[in-house]
């Protein structure tokens, strides 16, 4: 999927949600007798309205009964159709998760998941339509790989890349409208890959998800108190790339792992796990999730409240370099 | 024309073969505890299919327009193994090999479709799921294959299988079979006890499916159940009455032996029994 300055701009403003559903509409044209989109109950929060329109072949809906929908969707990828499943996360990931692991892991059958609104961005409807433990989860199950795109543009590439990657897949969507953009120019998208976004020898920042651009956001801050920091889009948590965690801890003192999850589980625990066996002597920070269900509310005063922002990533990386 | 009575026949023999092929694959374990009640509960259903329905072979098998086989009940693969052998896909010596080191045939279906296992269960509730699946990839492709799953009247506790239960009938699946296995009773119990399950009739006949219900043990009753023209766009939901552990006065309704241990004189007698 290429990407250019129109559809960029507009991908952001609609959100991961939404270009979800445009990429589907665009994946679709090439694939039509081999593409089966499954959701329970929620083609509109997934953009697929225009799809289920214009694709009522392609198209089950299963209700609101999600394991049902794992196993449909298993039985289809089974028979050699391509297949798509998406609700809102905790529905997609921990309300049926035993039917992924046998129907999707144990069996190694490629489904690919897409968990809508992950993270902390419904957080006016409460936890449980929030989602801090999809990727440690998905992280257990063998056979799984579990992305977490940028932004909308990479969202739009992972559904790509997913599609002809043919193995179980977990797309994990985060941030809401006016999501912020971290590419403004097409670029290579490969699964299980890092991209390094900036360069600097004082503290790689690795993130993924919403927490890129606002990692981005704070090194361009730090830079002009010259402190210069890399920053990592770790897009891919399984199967992390271990080549450049490898480079990381022969060329840094200090690691900080940024993401919108749990700290127990998520990209941290993903990198601390490799990075603790090179035998250095890096030093690792956690920013994410404490492990709580703070409190509901505005997405914003959440992530404050969680230490998800541009100046908490200032200050944790003013007291550890 | 074949005779009705040949089919029968041919039906009834392929049962008895199963029967010895159970009895006898549990004894081999040498002592190990194996799931045989609910194995031989449905024997009869088992070999109508692989007997006669399915029309599997050990050329076909890999077919695109093969039928399609779930035993969503997945403890019950002694009985599913035992078929398999008969149609000629797995050896004699690799049925005996069950659950033995280097087996590729464990306590529940793994999948192997070199050996014609089509998926792996025994965590209860999915297979019916699968199966709609199964069925509307055929329907969308045009395919006239037809898919078969059986499943537990224990397993219907599941909440699971009422949302598949729910969605067959949605999606127009003529093309699917579900048969439950209505032996009364489940892993520590009977189903009255346990929880009950009521009139599973009338229960798939609300959820919208083409309901028969039968004598789980009459090759017949079993034979015309799959046989009978489907109601178009409904899914056929056959519940079948039957015993668990059939076909030996030692195990029939005996709930001990939902898992158990078949020693050299039950085996023996087993034996005696079947020769009458």
């Amino acid at each position: 999927m290429e990407l250019n300055e129109k559809n960029i701009s507009l991908w952001s403003k609609l959100g991961s949600r939404a270009t979800y559903g445009l990429a589907i509409l665009e994946l679709v044209k090439n694939i039509e007798e081999q593409l089966i989109i499954v959701t329970a109950d929620t083609s509109t929060s997934a953009g697929l309205d225009r799809f289920k329109k214009k694709y009522p072949n392609n198209y089950v809906d299963v209700g609101i009964a999600e394991q049902n929908g794992i196993g449909i969707a298993a039985g289809l990828a089974s028979e050699n159709f391509i297949v798509f499943s998406s609700t809102f996360t905790p529905f997609q990931t921990l309300r049926c998760l035993e039917q992924i692991k046998v129907n999707l892991c144990y069996m190694n059958i490629p489904v690919n998941l897409v968990g809508l609104a992950s993270g902390l961005v419904l957080g006016d409807l409460g936890y449980t339509h929030c989602s801090i433990e999809d990727i440690a989860v998905m992280r257990a199950l063998p056979n799984m790989t579990v992305i977490s795109p940028a932004d909308c543009g990479e969202t739009s590439k992972a559904v790509f890349a997913a599609a002809k990657y043919n193995k179980p897949t977990y797309i994990r969507l985060t941030g809401g409208t006016n999501n912020e953009i971290v590419y403004k120019n097409n670029y290579n998208f490969e699964i299980g890959k890092a991209i390094k976004l900036l360069s600097g020898e004082d503290v790689a920042l690795v993130c993924n998800g919403t927490m890129v651009a606002k990692a981005m956001n704070a090194a361009k801050q730090l830079n002009q108190q010259d402190i210069y920091p890399s920053v990592y889009n770790f897009h891919t948590i399984k199967p992390i790339d271990i080549k450049t965690l490898n480079f990381i801890s022969k060329n840094y003192k200090l690691i900080i792992t940024i993401e919108e999850h749990n700290i127990i589980g998520g990209l941290g625990s993903a990198v601390s796990e490799k990075i603790v066996q090179n035998g250095s002597n890096i030093k690792q920070v956690f920013m994410g999730v404490k492990d709580n269900y703070l409190i509901s509310g505005n997405y914003e005063t959440i992530l404050d409240k969680t230490g998800l922002n541009e100046d908490k990533i200032i200050k944790e990386v003013k007291n550890n370099v | 024309m074949i005779n009705q009575n040949d089919t029968l026949n041919k039906i009834k023999k392929f049962s008895n073969a199963t029967r010895l092929n159970i009895i006898e694959t549990a004894f081999k374990t040498n002592g190990k505890s194996a799931h045989i009640g609910g194995a031989l509960s449905i024997v009869d259903i088992l070999a109508t299919l692989y007997g006669h329905i399915l029309k599997i072979n050990a050329k076909n098998y890999k077919n695109n327009d093969r039928n399609r086989f779930i035993l969503s009940k997945g403890h019950s693969v002694l009985g599913y193994y035992s078929c398999l052998c008969q149609i000629g896909l797995i050896t004699k010596k690799e049925l005996h090999n069950y659950e033995k080191p280097n087996t590729f045939l464990f306590g529940h279906p793994v999948k192997n479709r070199d050996k014609g296992i089509e998926f792996s269960n025994g965590s209860l509730g999915m297979g019916l799921s699968l199966g709609i699946g199964l069925s509307l990839a055929a329907k969308k492709r045009n395919m006239n294959y037809k898919t078969y799953v059986i499943i537990g009247d224990g397993e219907c506790n599941e909440g699971s299988v009422w949302e598949a239960a729910m969605a067959a009938p949605k999606f127009k699946l003529d093309n699917l079979f579900a048969i439950i296995d209505k032996n009364n009773f489940q892993q520590t119990g009977a189903n009255e006890e346990i929880m009950p399950s009521l009139s599973l009739v009338n229960k798939w006949k609300e959820f919208g499916w083409d309901v028969k219900e039968i004598d789980g043990h009459n090759i017949k009753e079993i034979l015309d159940s799959i046989q009978q023209n489907v109601k178009p766009d409904k899914p056929r939901a056959i519940i079948a009455n039957t015993i668990k552990g059939k076909g030996f006065s030692f195990t029939e309704n005996n709930n001990s032996w939902h898992h158990n241990i078949l020693t050299e004189k039950m085996y023996l007698n087993a034996l005696n029994e079947l020769r009458e």
